[in-house]
Parts: structure tokens; sequence; C-alpha cells
């Protein structure tokens, strides 16, 4: 197992030095630059205020040497310098990262628990009416786009009954602590993860429930059956375990992109996390903080693809570490 | 009169319900908390170095200039408590404020204003350009600042505002780093309110300054400015009470006449005469069919100004007449007029030759308003004839383009500052036509009368010489439509009507909030 996870984190990076130098370029494809930005920003752009600002952003130097400063900064885990934020990229990252893990991670819980029990009473109740109305719930959320669900909770939630709050990590100016604090994180939480987990939800109900659907009908299930097992050790022991597999693949999926992957929901609940940092650093082309964030996602999903490989083995003792 | 024209109305006139109340017969209560709204999140709070719309919202509380301007843009005290100017308008001398100190303690004296100067001349264009014509800056004592000029400047009282010249601690920056001092993220002003705290992606709080020179001021015990991003939130935040203040800008047009009928809200669409919005678009005269007069002409012709004013701007706003807004100085109406009329459009498209060839337009990416109007400006164009093909791009990507010169007509709106000499002339003179550079004369308009004219107006003495002059610049531009003038906006400020006094001056909200009080 040792050699396996070292293979696979030489392997990751390789990859991750293949995801910054084309990051790099990539960027820098789109028109427009920081300097440019500022500028317009600051309704002034004459020759030398531009030029200063690629000089402070280092942007008057050729690519290779500007691509060549970058990993040999990242080799050493320095992620580089925001000049649009006056601060380090690693501080920005880490100031926004507990806020993003808060959410995704309580949306991820949401939705693969939610979307498992679901699927599995879904499949269970195959064509009755209850499955339809998972069916039907599940499509449902996964058709609406995320930014209109989010918008129709705050309506609801915060307009017409005044349960929860709009938008922010706590109550401004409130200053509380302890489990107050807590609490109001939470009730600020709610709204955001909900919307978010209800997405994932979707994809985890639709795809529980076919896996299951599928496993039921193998030569095991039947043997099973003619074994004498009850119907409920059938469906936990032998077809949920092995119908999560392909359910485990796309939770691990999900999981890296988790970091990155809250955007929208961020932004509409002004929620301060990594996602909105990444959606400003693209408009205002700031490339150190946009590829510090897509570093640190890309390292996010190479970790999480590797847990989901050492999963599978949990889940189907069958699988090997191959090499 | 529809309701949105009405309420435009209203407020050009002034005639808000709050300016109805009987506003100064109240005595200022002091303490509260004002939760008001910041979009986009600053990059940074120091003035000096940075000059974006936020910061300068921002850091208007914790900066000062030497002066603040009236509504009709006339000089007021502020660092500065006296000014006078010499018989050949060359030497201007301001008396300081005494008992003026900085956040930390240390006094505000004349050196900090020299220092100032010199720090402002290398990290902030907009002072640069301002500042050409000053020959030395002098501090005879620690409360008098003397300014000698190379020649005779018209403008010159007028580039004092926080935003324009905002007074940098020496003892804090000199010697140091600039780009890298720490007060950068912690600023230190003599500014009423004092900064306190940033949650990145949540809030700035900044807190009052107890040592303030105007006594009893600021009212306000703090001030929370709310950062989110989507404007829909934006709405609902005010809408269910989190917030107290939208400056203008913060919500979409569209949302402005529900806001405003809300319980207990106030709207003003005073504070921005000293900066007067005024959107056009970019002609890119240097090539195609826009290279001919007729055509930029006929755009003129074919576009329904009013239709923009009063639909997707909700009736805010006053149509263009020319290169200046009608809140600054020299502003005549006695121009060419260019009323929506697509016959005679399509007549000059005709005249000029126009067979249809593709024009491309560059929609501002400001939000949905903008969108709206791009499309509107489209379908007008379309009407007559002309060949119309957007190209969606976001703000840096716009701005790249038209910097290039890459594009035929592309929407714009930019601050006047007051005077022709500061906000106008940069978008004419053929000295500003520099490839990668936005906001200048990126049309490529070049007129040897024009460049003197401007020159001329810069250093004219009197007054009355600087009116002729930039009467006639205004009337030979009009007629060659080097880009078309669209509206004067207007940026209504949403509020809850307790809170008074918010915007006494023509800076408006970014000349802080040391004269806002709370009627609890």
């Amino acid at each position: 197992m040792l050699s396996f996870v070292a293979q696979r984190v030489v392997k990751g990076v390789i990859v991750l030095l293949a995801i910054i130098v084309l990051n790099f370029f990539l960027i820098r494809l789109a028109p427009g630059d920081p300097a440019v930005v500022m500028a317009g920003e600051a309704g002034a752009s004459d020759q030398v205020f531009v030029k200063q600002l690629r000089e402070k952003f280092g942007l008057d130097k050729p690519l290779p040497e500007q691509l060549f400063i970058y990993v040999k900064g990242v080799v050493t885990l320095d992620l580089g310098f925001s000049f649009r934020q006056q601060a380090p990229v690693a501080k920005l990252i880490m100031e926004r990262l507990p806020a993003t893990l808060l959410l995704t991670l309580t949306a991820f819980a949401i939705s693969l628990m939610l979307g498992v029990l679901f699927g599995t009473f879904a499949a269970r109740f195959a064509g009755t009416v209850l499955d339809t109305a998972i069916t039907v719930f599940a499509l449902i959320f996964y058709a609406m786009p995320i930014f209109w669900v989010a918008l129709m909770g705050i309506l609801l939630f915060s307009v017409t009954m005044d349960w929860l709050p709009s938008f922010g990590y706590d109550t401004v100016g409130a200053n509380l602590t302890g489990f107050a604090h807590v609490v109001d994180v939470a009730r600020h939480l709610v709204m955001p993860a909900m919307t978010l987990g209800l997405f994932f939800m979707a994809t985890y109900t639709r795809m529980t429930r076919a896996s299951m659907l599928e496993v039921k009908r193998l030569d095991f299930v039947k043997t099973a059956r003619a074994k004498g097992l009850s119907n409920a050790v059938i469906q936990r022991r032998h077809v949920l375990r092995n119908a999560l597999l392909p359910v485990v693949t796309l939770a691990g999926v999900h999981a890296g992109t988790l970091i990155g992957g809250a955007v929208i929901t961020e932004t509409v609940f002004a929620w301060p996390g990594i996602g909105r940092l990444m959606y400003d650093a693209l408009l205002q082309r700031d490339y150190n903080l946009l590829l510090g964030v897509f570093v640190t996602c890309s390292v996010m999903v190479l970790i999480f693809n590797l847990i989901t490989d050492l999963v599978y083995r949990l889940v189907d003792p069958r699988i090997e570490f191959a090499s | 009169m529809p309701k949105r024209v009405l309420l435009g109305v209203l407020l050009a006139c002034g005639l808000t319900a709050s300016a109805l109340q009987p506003v100064l017969a109240q005595e200022p209560k002091t303490g509260g908390v004002i939760n008001a709204v910041i979009q986009p999140e600053p990059p940074g709070l120091m003035l000096a170095m940075i000059q974006n719309g936020p910061t300068q919202m921002v850091s208007g509380n914790i900066f000062e200039g030497l002066l603040r301007y009236s509504p009709k843009l006339e000089p007021l005290p502020e660092l500065a408590e006296s000014w006078s100017v010499s018989e050949d308008a060359k030497t201007y001398t301001f008396k300081l404020r005494k008992g003026v100190t900085w956040h930390d303690g240390k006094p505000f004296t004349a050196a900090d204003v020299v220092f100032s100067i010199e720090m402002l001349k290398q990290t902030h264009a907009r002072a640069r350009n301002n500042l050409v014509q000053v020959d030395k800056v002098e501090a005879p004592d620690d409360d008098t600042v003397v300014f000698t000029l190379k020649q005779p400047f018209g403008p010159f009282l007028g580039i004092f505002e926080v935003g324009s010249m905002p007074m940098v601690p020496k003892h804090l920056y000199e010697g140091t780093d600039w780009k890298t001092n720490p007060y950068n993220n912690a600023p230190v002003g003599t500014g009423p309110f004092m900064f306190k705290e940033w949650q990145k992606g949540s809030f700035i709080r900044l807190v009052k300054n107890p040592n303030y020179y105007e006594k009893g001021k600021p009212y306000i015990d703090e001030i929370y400015w709310q950062i989110i991003p989507d404007a829909a939130a934006r709405s609902v935040a005010y809408e269910t009470g989190k917030v107290d203040v939208l400056p203008g800008g913060s919500v979409e047009n569209f949302d402005v006449p529900r806001l405003s009928k809300l319980k207990d809200t106030c709207v003003t669409g005073a504070g921005w005469e000293f900066f007067s919005p005024l959107a056009w678009l970019w002609l890119n005269n240097r090539q195609g069919p826009l290279a001919d007069k007729r055509v930029r002409q006929a755009i003129m012709y074919a576009i329904d100004r009013d239709f923009a004013k009063d639909v997707i701007w909700n009736g805010l706003g006053k149509v263009a007449t020319g290169p200046s807004a009608s809140t600054i100085k020299y502003y005549t109406s006695d121009v060419p007029k260019y009323p929506y009329d697509p016959a005679k459009a399509k007549a000059l498209l005709k005249e000029a030759g126009y067979k249809g060839e593709k024009i491309r337009m560059l929609p501002l990416a400001y939000g949905e308003t903008w969108q709206r109007w791009g499309e509107a400006v489209k379908q007008n164009l379309m009407d007559v004839g002309m060949n119309i093909e957007t190209i969606a791009t976001d703000v840096a990507g716009g701005n790249q383009k038209i910097g290039d010169w890459d594009y035929d007509i592309a929407f714009t709106y930019l601050y006047q500052y007051g005077d022709p000499a500061l906000g106008v002339g940069r978008n004419y003179v053929s000295s500003a036509i520099a490839k990668g550079q936005v906001f200048n004369n990126v049309e490529g308009y070049s007129n040897p009368e024009i460049d003197k004219l401007f020159a001329d107006g810069a250093v004219a003495t009197p007054d009355s010489k600087r009116k002729e002059i930039y009467e006639k610049a205004q009337k030979i531009l009009v007629e060659d439509v080097p880009v078309a003038w669209m509206l004067e906006l207007q940026f209504p400020t949403i509020m809850r009507c307790k809170v008074k006094n918010l915007i006494t001056t023509g800076i408006g909200v970014n000349d802080g909030f040391k004269d806002a009080w709370l009627d609890k």
C-alpha cells in the first residue's frame, strides 16, 4: 500500500507542475492584465502609471522568467504576493479556507447522506409512488440553477419569513462569542449549505438508485435471497455496499472540487470563501492570487483522488493496489 | 408622467423625502452605527496608492484633503482653513487648521503637505497630471503651505479634495518602501473615522476619531462597510434591514424604484456634482465607416437617448448635449443638437456611402443595466441599417481592447472633476493619444484647433477668457462628434430616513460621514 501511495504522490507532483505551467499561460491568454485593470479603476492611465504598475507586478519581465520565478516560489511553498490585495497569496487563501471548508463540507455531508438515503429508498421501493416522488424531487433540484435556488431561498426564508439571514458568515457588529457565535454562524450557514447540498444530493440520489437497481439484478443477490437472508440484510450488506462504488467515485470527484466549486453560492450569499476570492481574482487579473487558488484546488483534487482510491478498497476488498 | 420619470425629475431637483425634511433645524444626535454597502471590495485603503472607487468611498472617512467642494463646486475648508491667490495667479497660499492630529496622535503640519505632494506625484496618476503646472511647494512655517506655479492654472483650486489629493503622514512613510509599508493595511489619516478592522470578504469597520478637530464631530460611533458581491443580495440586505445605506450604483437600476418605496426610505441624487459622471460611446475615428464624420453624426441621431434615460435608467440622469456635463464649469448648451431622428441618420449614412459594413460594439461589463443599454443601442443602430456585432468581454478584456484600439464602438463613463481642464480635455486632445492606455483619447480624434483651445483654456486668465475658450471647444467637438455622448449619469443613494446629513458636499459619499447623524 505504501508503494502505491508513494507512486501516486510522485505522479501527483508531476501533474501539479503541468497544471501550474498550463494555468500560468492560460491566465495570460485572457485579454487585459492587472496593470490595465487597476489603471482603469483609478480612472487615469497615463503611460508612467501603467509602466509603474507592470514593474511592480513583475510583468515587465520575459514570460519564461516570470514562470521560473513562480515555479521556484511554489517549490519553496511560496505562492507569491498579491499586489492588488497587498498581501501574500498564501495568507489570503488561508484566511478564506476555513469558511469555504465549513460551507462545502457541510454541503457535502448533507448531499451524500441524504442522497444515499433517498437513493436507497427509491431503489427499495422502485416503481412505487415514493420512488416517483423522490425521483421528481431530485430532478427538480438537479435541474434548477444554483443561483436561482439561492435567490428563491433568500426571498422565502429571509425576506418573507425573516427566519434566516440572507448574507454573510456571521452577524456583523454583534460581537458574539462561544455558543452564541456558533449558533449565529450555523444560522448563516443553513441556506448556502442547503443550496449547494441539494444540487449534489440530487446527483447522489439518482446515482445510488440506478446503481442499486443494477446490482439487485445480479446473481449473487438471488443467491443471498435463496440462502434465506432477510431483505434488510440483503439490501444493506449486499446491494448497497456493491452499489456504492460509483457513488464513491462521484463523491471523490466532487470532494476534490469543493474548494473552488462554490463560486456562485458564495457570491449570492456573500460567504467569504475561496470561490469568491478566485472569482474576484479572475475579474481583476490578479495572476498570482488566481494561480495560488488553482494550485490549492489542484492539490485538493489530487489528495481526494488518492483518498477515493483508498476508500475503494475498503468498500470492495477485491480491488487491489495495482501499481 | 411615468412614475420612473417622475422619480428622476424629483431626484434631479433634489426634492427627495430627506431633502424635504427640516434637517438643518434639528440638533444632531450623537451615537449609533451606520451599516453601508461597499462594492466591489476595495483592494486596499491607502488612498495615496490606490484610487479606485470603493477605496475612495471608504478611505474618504480616514484621510482628508486640504479642501472640500460644495454642490456648486465652490471650495470649502477642510485641512486648510483659508487660502489666498496672488495677483498674477501663480502663488497659492494655504493656511492650515491648527490642532489637527493624525490618528496616532502626532501633529499634522505643513511638512506633511509637502511630503504628500511629492509622494502623490509618484503614486497617484491623476494628482501627477493635476500638479504638472506646480513649480515648487514650500512650508514657510508649520501652518502655511505655498504653491508656486509655472504659469496660471485655472482649475488649481479644484484639485484638493480627498480622493484627488489625500494627505499622507510623513512620519510613517518617509524613508520607507511605500509599496509594502505596513500602514497601507492599517491606514493612519486625520479624518473623522479611524480604521479598526477588515475581515476580508465580509466587512471593513471604522470607528469614531475621538480627537477629531471639529468638536462634536463625527456624530456616528462606527461605520461598517459590508461587502456583498451580488447586486440582488445587496437589495435584499437593505430590504431586510441589515444595511442602512446603499451608495449610488450599489443596486441595479430596476431595483431603485422598488427600494425607494420601502417604508422609512429616503433617496437622493445629490453628491455627484464634483464627479459629474458622463456616459458616452467611444467611436473609433481611425478606421472603417466611423472615420467619416457623417457616420458618427448618424449614430447621434439614431440613438434614442431619452428612451435610455427613461426606461433603462428609470428616469435618472440627463441627456448629454456634448463633452461637458451641465454641472461642470463653462458648460454651454449652445451647441449643435442631435435629437432622435432615425430618418436623418439613414440619410447621413447613405450620403457617407455606408454599405452595411460590420461594426463591432463593446458594451460595458458593469452589470445588467449596462447590458440592457447595449442591447437598446444595438437595436437603435440596426433600425437605421447599421450592421452591429456585439462583442462580450469582462471589464479587463474590454479595457484591453479599447486601449489597443481594437473596437469600433464601446461604452464608457468617466468623471469630469468639475473643470474641463481636469476631466474633459484628456479625451479629445491629440497629445492624449497613446496606444495601450484607457480613458485618454482612445477614439483617435485629432484636431489642432481643439488641441490649442484646451492648452490655452487651462492657463488662461481671467475666468471669462476660459469660458469663451471652452464654449468654443464644445461647439467644435459637438459638430465633429469624436464620441457619441449619451447621458449625464445619476446614481441615487438610498438610505434609511433616520440617516441625516449623509451627503453635504458635491463629493457626496466619497467625502466621508463626518456630518452624518442618526435620528434614533
